[in-house]
């Protein structure tokens, strides 16, 4: 199973602060540890929200919201995609991550075998292929 | 922080599987017996069952658990070396080993773990076991899977597994295989048969070879698990950067390859929204790595460039067919095999049409090799189709149907029979 670990923003990385050099080689490590462990199947840094933006739809209209935001702590910072057996496997890993001072958020990312339960005709992973193929001509123009 | 006796349990279980493949190398390295080795990797995994439930999973359980496993492989020493002087029949050679082995113990341990960890690779993939030993170690000693796990993947009695484990473990000991990465060239023939075992795996789970399952996930999963392991363990090696490819693209397209009610989806007919682009794209990766180490690409190499044609190909009539099949001509000459020909004669045929293919098909129908594999018919089966010789297109895919030992594999083989049926 996949997991989505989401790493939330602080002050410093919301100032676009980057790392201090220990931290740079922590985390380094942690990630080689990862790749060698063949855990880690893409992870990425973001960069703070002014450099972002939001898109609120309200009754079929849509207003574009250009960042910073306020919230700090529920802002994602960066993120890492983990292929693991359990749960429990991912919260180990996350456990010998080099972090203080913050929480980290793991997601199991669903699979697609798992929306059959919900949709026993089928019908709404016909919906979502014919989206993603929109999203892939879109992608295309 | 107070974890449930479930918690605690899963916690375990994590722990192990992250950490008991580095324990017993290092603790093999030391014992030179990857049997033993395991043997108090698996009391250090019983001391931390009975004691992390009371006293909580400590800060860093691998050094935990190695360093328990130490001191039952010390205490295994001592008494071992009591009972040599009470015997007097283990020669002062092996007593000044034993000692030099405990002393070992610690200064060893914080040595590189790589190198530890490829040996107990090329150890559990030795070709003095047979395959199916070599792959139940793999799994067990290297995905620290649970015998029980092993089993059910394979879907054999758990006492077959425990036993070719057993019988693995000795035949090593027995033979002294030295705890080693081989060298020279030895190194390429050993290396061709660890990535033989982790395809092994890869292909059990995505064609099932028995069962009512078409594809076993978890299957791929370990495989990839490994092969990503090794690519890493021997960055060097161009083929184990092709195998993973190779298994990186070929996965990306598991959850396409069946269908609504579990039927399997061939390649062609499959959608290729639903290809996953992440593992498409770390396969991409991996084969430009295995091109960079420079050389002739190797068999894992080629096939990884043949699954990675289709990858590139946004809809099945864009494949380019052409290139496909000289990889196949490359294949062929590196490692020539009927099933290498019968791959080669679908690509000829969908370049240069269905009867190119068919004249060599029909050039494997003699070969020994070939009597009980059920792709033969069934690719001839639809080259006849396409030819419009549906009478002796239903013949060859009732005879495919026959022959597969798959049962969702069998329902679609005698639906294609049916459908030359009306066709005629």
């Amino acid at each position: 199973m996949r997991f989505m670990v989401l790493v939330k923003a602080n002050e410093d990385s919301e100032k676009g602060t980057l790392p201090d050099e220990k931290m740079l080689r922590d985390m380094g490590n942690f990630n080689e540890e990862l790749v060698k462990a063949g855990v880690m199947l893409a992870g990425e840094g973001l960069h703070p929200t002014k450099e972002g933006a939001r898109v609120r739809f309200s009754g079929g209209k849509k207003t574009v919201i250009d960042g910073p935001f306020a919230e700090t702590k529920e802002l994602i910072a960066g993120f890492w995609l983990w292929q693991v057996k359990s749960k429990a496997e991912a919260i180990e890993w996350l456990k010998r991550a080099p972090f203080d001072d913050t929480e980290v958020e793991i997601r199991q990312v669903y699979e697609t075998e798992e929306f059959a339960a919900s949709d026993p005709t089928g019908e709404i992973r016909e919906q979502e292929i014919r989206l993603r193929e929109q999203a892939a001509d879109n992608a295309k123009r | 922080m107070a974890l449930s006796a479930t918690d605690t349990h899963r916690a375990i279980d994590a722990v192990w599987r992250i950490e008991s493949a580095r324990l017993i190398a290092g603790l093999a390295r030391m014992v030179r017996d990857v049997g033993l080795a395991e043997d108090f990797a698996q009391e250090a995994l019983v001391a931390a069952l009975e004691r992390w439930p009371e006293s909580g999973v400590p800060d860093k359980p691998g050094a935990w658990l190695m360093a328990t496993a130490k001191r039952r492989a010390i205490d295994h020493f001592r008494r071992e070396k009591v009972l040599a002087r009470k015997q007097e029949e283990i020669g002062h050679e092996i007593e000044a080993w034993r000692e030099a082995a405990v002393d070992e113990l610690d200064a060893a341990i914080d040595d590189s773990v790589g190198d530890d960890l490829l040996r107990l690779v090329f150890t559990a993939c030795h070709p003095i076991l047979s395959t199916e030993a070599r792959v139940a170690l793999t799994l067990r000693l290297i995905g620290g899977l649970t015998t029980e796990e092993i089993a059910s993947a394979y879907l054999v009695p758990e006492a077959i597994v425990a036993q070719r484990i057993v019988r693995a473990k000795r035949t090593l000991a027995d033979a002294n295989v030295p705890f080693e990465v081989p060298r020279g060239d030895e190194l390429a023939s050993r290396l061709s048969s660890v990535l033989e075992v982790i395809y092994l795996v890869f292909n059990e789970g995505y064609s099932a070879t028995a069962g009512g399952d078409w594809v076993r996930p978890a299957l791929c999963e370990e495989a990839l698990r490994l092969g990503r392991i090794l690519a890493e363990l021997a960055p060097e090696e161009a083929e184990v950067h092709g195998l993973v490819a190779l298994m990186e693209i070929q996965a990306s397209r598991l959850r396409a390859r069946v269908g609504p009610s579990g039927e399997p989806v061939l390649l062609l007919d499959q959608d290729r929204v639903r290809w996953d682009h992440l593992l498409i794209r770390r396969g991409f990766t991996a084969l430009e790595r295995a091109r960079r180490l420079g050389g002739a690409p190797g068999p894992y190499a080629l096939q990884a460039a043949i699954a990675a044609c289709h990858a590139r190909a946004r809809t099945g009539p864009e494949t380019d067919w052409w290139r496909i099949a000289s990889l196949y001509d490359g294949l062929a000459r590196l490692t020539p095999s009927p099933v290498v020909e019968l791959n080669r004669a679908v690509a000829v045929s969908m370049s240069q049409g269905p009867a190119a293919g068919l004249e060599l098909v029909d050039a494997l129908t003699a070969e020994p090799s070939l009597r009980s594999y059920y792709l033969l018919p069934a690719v001839r089966g639809d080259l006849l189709a396409k030819l419009d010789r549906n009478g002796e297109a239903r013949e060859e895919f009732e005879r495919a149907a026959s022959l597969t030992r798959n049962e969702r594999e069998r329902e679609l083989l005698l639906g294609r029979a049916a459908a030359a049926t009306t066709g005629a």
